[in-house]
């Protein structure tokens, strides 16, 4: 496996849940899925630390934002999936297009044409 | 939400420990179909998850949003490192429990008295008025009747005026009760309407009621439930006083106590007042309340009142008719003369509570010494200072919450004690524990944990802490800076202590000069006892003088009864009543003039003999001068001093106004016979001069003075029996020795002294404890010190010296502290001192002598181990 680089791995602060909720879109999943749907999207930029990605969960499970279930994995195993909840779908509705204004903002400081 | 969570932290753990495995056995498959060996795949699968265990704190924080945590976390670390030292724990508890407990007490006094205002409709605008005789220092004189009904009719700056005068009478069965007297007001119809107290059963007084013959009565709640168990049906109903038939109109309700709990009953103003008194302006026996309207400043009614009373006393300027009037409010009025000691007592409490968390904070610091490596490391490592602190309040916080659970259930103790033990307190019933103090007793304790806590606390975490880790282990002063914190602590607390000190011997000393003090007559072996004759029975002065003599005769034989004297009141008892005189002889006094007054009391041809009373010219009373013939008065060495400066007053005649026989104002002039020698009226109090009539004109109040051979107690059944052989229905009260009469006067004098004292003691122990804690402290650190000068060759008596001069350095500034703020605090109660001034050098050489003996003893121990050390073994410690 290839080393990732340190400065590129760190997750901006706050956008792990958004990227979770836009994970889940794609269908229930576990931990495990979430984490690697987000490092193969990322082309292996990103890393989702299994310290924040439990956390996390648990975060937006409190906040209703997603629902949990006990279920079997694709492999045969006990897992907890995790499913987008309706109110957890407005929500990264929010944050998709707050992330948007807020990516165009910087690239515009940044001297790059359009933004993301 | 966040509670929820916080209480589901368990099962929400054991399901990420089930998803950290879910994700294991995923991540072990995805890698052996990437081609590792299943040992490599799971290792690859360990190492990507990382710390399970990290995953499963950082969740359990997440769940843990509240302070809770953190705080129960604290306090169970503090209560471990506690419990380790269970001598320390005990004794900061007890102290911080015995300091609380003490002003939590004095504030449930302080507040029932002082700051609740009565239970009386807007008790804002209530107040008292008084007559007021310019001249003289401020008194609060009551008032005469007539005066009273000018200023009601003529002044519209109050709502309504109410007056009220003491009464008594014997109250006798209807069906063979036991008889027994009772303490009664005679009030104005308009009174409880005025205060706002609707009666609790039955009617109020009405206008109509409020006549001369009228016979009604309201009971209080006390006496209705004692006599007549609660039975409504006494309202309507008759009771019998004094022999007469008053029937009952009401009840008052419970917590009706005004103006003192003796009160039994109540009797309209008028009922047995003669028409003459009341249009008397110089019949001085009562009080005035009044209600404020609320459109009117008190200033300006109390400025029309005194006008009418100017006049008033324009009008009759040979009578003692007040020219002013004073005012005061009706809560301070029943507060009275407590309002000082209490208030000293506030403070001294304040102060010990004050010593105890010094000191409980002292000890502190000597325990954040202990830690102080530990918190340098920890801080080094990142711990933030909230943190710290918040962990090392919380033993603070432990020990004064303990003190202040302790402190409360001892107070509820000690604050009926008190009520029971201060005579003075009015409103004593009520005062008891509320919601009101409990709040107040966790305000203390926030206090005390502020004080006790944060002051260690900061010194151990300040900016100075790292220094901690640098210097090495060999130093001497790895902590000046904490050394000087806790002497200064150590200073304040021996000032504070001073202070009590000098307040606590101030007022022994002048308890002690109380107690000395010569009334002017015999006090050993004297019982004394009241009686009032029923008028109805007894209607003439030669009926009362035929019971009188009877009794006085039969006691007088009585064997071991040595003498026996009949008068109104004796010496040491109170003031009992005064009034004003002239001399007839003397030229007319000028307009404006001060007349002169004397106390008045009556007695019987032997009582000064028995008494012990000295003839100084003159003669006693004979039994011829009695009734008619009675116009002859005895005075005292006093008045003849003041009034006849020095010339012989034997056959002079005093004209006494208010002594008039009734229904012959002119009769007013009386015979001086003798001269006997001074009496104090009350301890404490300045003589005052003295008039003595013939008991024998007849009055059927009395008290009989019995000076016995053996303790006097011992004749007190005796003695009643033989007043019920003369008449069984006659109710005698107040059997009391004269020591036990003038003991009372002095037990409120007695009260303070002691609680100070004890206070002051508290205190004393308290910083000697300190004291000695600081030096052991010193000492151990210094050991190796220490060990390096007598390595060198110090002689120990140097060391000795050293080290005690080390402890009694704080303790001699503390002392100079003390004297200075003593000098201050003990003007402010200098009234309540009695043949002391507040620079009794007996006194300060007292305190100054206990403080330095107690100083040097708590030094000397710590000091003596210092100079007995072993010098290799200091060497070796750390």
């Amino acid at each position: 496996m290839p080393k990732k680089n340190q400065s590129n791995s760190e997750m901006l602060k706050g956008t792990l849940d958004m990227m979770i909720l836009r994970t889940l879109v794609g269908g229930d999943a576990h931990g495990h899925t979430i984490a690697k749907i987000i490092e193969q999207t990322s082309e292996d930029i990103l890393e989702v630390e299994q310290g924040s990605l439990y956390p996390a969960l648990h975060r937006l499970e409190d906040r209703k934002w997603v629902s949990s279930y006990w279920g079997a994995s694709e492999n045969n195993r006990k897992a907890k999936f995790y499913r987008l909840t309706a109110k957890g779908r407005k929500q990264l509705v929010r944050e998709t297009s707050r992330w948007r204004q807020m990516t165009r903002a910087i690239g515009l400081v940044m001297g790059e044409e359009g933004g993301a | 939400m966040s509670l929820f969570r916080f209480f589901h932290r368990r099962r929400s753990d054991a399901e990420l420990q089930n998803e950290i495995e879910a994700f294991l056995a995923e991540e072990t498959a995805d890698n052996v179909a990437r081609g590792m060996s299943p040992d490599e795949a799971r290792r690859q699968a360990r190492i990507k998850l990382g710390n399970p265990l990290k995953v499963r704190e950082s969740l359990w924080m997440q769940n843990s949003p509240l302070l809770l945590p953190h705080v129960a976390h604290d306090l169970k670390y503090a209560f471990r490192t506690l419990s380790r030292t269970p001598g320390f724990t005990i004794i900061a508890v007890a102290v911080m429990a015995l300091c609380i407990g003490a002003a939590t007490s004095l504030f449930t006094v302080v507040r029932s008295v002082l700051l609740r205002p009565l239970p009386f409709r807007d008790p804002a605008r209530l107040v008292m008025v008084y007559e007021h005789f310019r001249g003289g220092e401020l008194s609060y004189h009551p008032v005469a009747p007539a005066d009273f009904y000018d200023w009601r009719s003529k002044t519209h700056g109050f709502e309504d005026m109410a007056v009220v005068r003491p009464a008594g009478y014997n109250l006798t069965g209807v069906r063979n009760e036991l008889p027994e007297s009772v303490g009664a007001e005679a009030g104005s119809s308009n009174l409880f309407s005025l205060l706002g107290v609707p009666p609790a059963l039955g009617r109020d007084f009405t206008e109509a009621d409020d006549q001369r013959g009228s016979a009604v009565v309201m009971l209080t709640w006390s006496l209705f439930e004692r006599r007549f168990a609660g039975d409504a049906k006494i309202v309507g109903g008759q009771i019998h006083l004094d022999g007469q038939p008053y029937t009952v109109v009401g009840v008052l309700p419970s917590w009706f106590t005004y103006p003192d709990a003796r009160i039994q009953l109540w009797v309209p103003y008028k009922v047995d007042a003669s028409p003459e008194m009341l249009q008397h302006h110089d019949w001085h026996g009562s009080q005035v309340v009044a209600r404020l309207r609320p459109d009117v400043s008190l200033a300006s009614a109390i400025a029309q009142v005194g006008a009418i009373q100017y006049q008033n006393h324009l009008q009759y300027p040979h009578d003692p008719v007040a020219e002013d009037i004073v005012s005061r409010s009706l809560n301070e009025d029943l507060a009275g003369d407590v309002k000082k000691p209490l208030m000293l007592m506030l403070s001294a409490v304040g102060c010990m509570l004050l010593i105890g968390c010094l000191n409980v904070a002292n000890l502190l610091v000597a325990r954040g010494a202990a830690r102080q490596k530990e918190v340098a490391i920890r801080s080094a490592l990142g711990a933030q200072r909230a943190t710290l602190i918040r962990e090392q309040m919380a033993e603070s916080v432990l020990i004064c919450a303990g003190g202040g659970v302790g402190g409360i259930l001892l107070s509820s103790g000690a604050t009926e004690w008190l009520a029971k033990t201060w005579k003075d307190l009015p409103t004593a019933q009520s005062i008891h524990i509320d919601g009101a103090v409990i709040a107040f007793a966790c305000a203390l304790m926030f206090a005390a944990v502020l004080i006790a806590g944060l002051l260690p606390t900061l010194s151990t975490t300040g900016k100075s802490m790292l220094k901690a880790l640098q210097t090495s282990v060999r130093t001497g002063s790895t902590s000046v800076s904490r050394t000087a914190l806790r002497k200064s602590l150590l200073t304040a607390e021996i000032g504070i202590t001073v202070v009590l000190l000098v307040a606590a011997g101030l007022l022994l000393k002048s308890f002690m000069q109380l107690r000395a003090t010569n009334v002017g007559c015999v006090v050993d072996n004297i019982l004394t006892l009241q009686y009032g004759l029923p008028g109805k029975t007894y209607d003439t002065p030669e009926k009362q003088d035929a019971f009188n003599e009877m009794l006085l005769a039969r006691v007088r034989a009585m064997p071991g009864v040595r003498g026996a004297a009949l008068g109104t009141t004796v010496p040491g008892a109170g003031y009992w009543g005064s009034d004003e005189f002239t001399v007839k002889e003397h030229p007319p006094l000028m307009a404006g003039e001060h007349l002169p007054d004397a106390l008045t009391r009556w007695a019987d041809p032997g009582y000064f003999s028995a008494l012990g009373i000295p003839l100084v010219s003159g003669r006693f009373f004979t039994s011829d001068e009695r009734v008619a013939r009675s116009y002859k008065v005895i005075v005292s060495h006093q008045l003849v001093q003041q009034y006849f400066a020095g010339a012989d007053p034997i056959g002079k005649h005093l004209h006494i106004p208010g002594r008039a026989h009734y229904g012959a104002p002119n009769l007013a002039d009386f015979e001086i016979v003798g001269v006997v020698g001074d009496i104090l009226y009350q301890v404490g109090k300045e003589p005052k001069a003295t008039i003595y009539f013939p008991i024998l004109e007849g009055r059927g109040a009395a008290m009989l003075a019995v000076h016995t051979a053996t303790d006097p107690l011992q004749f007190s059944v005796p003695l009643q029996k033989q007043i019920a052989s003369l008449d069984p229905e006659l109710p005698v009260s107040d059997v009391l020795t004269m020591k036990q009469i003038i003991g009372a006067s002095l037990v409120n004098a007695s009260l303070s002294a002691t609680l100070v004292l004890a206070f002051a003691i508290l205190s004393l122990i308290l910083a000697s404890v300190g004291l000695y804690g600081v030096l052991s402290y010193l000492t151990t650190q210094r050991t190796s010190e220490l060990g390096i000068r007598m390595a060198l060759g110090a002689p120990r008596d140097q060391l000795l010296q050293l080290m005690l001069m080390d402890g009694l350095r704080p303790a001699l500034f503390g002392l100079g502290l003390g004297l200075a703020m003593s000098l201050a605090a003990t003007r402010i109660f200098q009234s309540m001192l009695f043949g002391t001034k507040p620079l009794d050098p007996v006194v300060l050489s007292g305190v100054i002598a206990t403080l330095l003996a107690v100083a040097v003893l708590a030094c000397l121990a710590p000091a003596w181990r210092a100079s007995r050390l072993d010098p290799m073994k200091a060497l070796r410690t750390e």
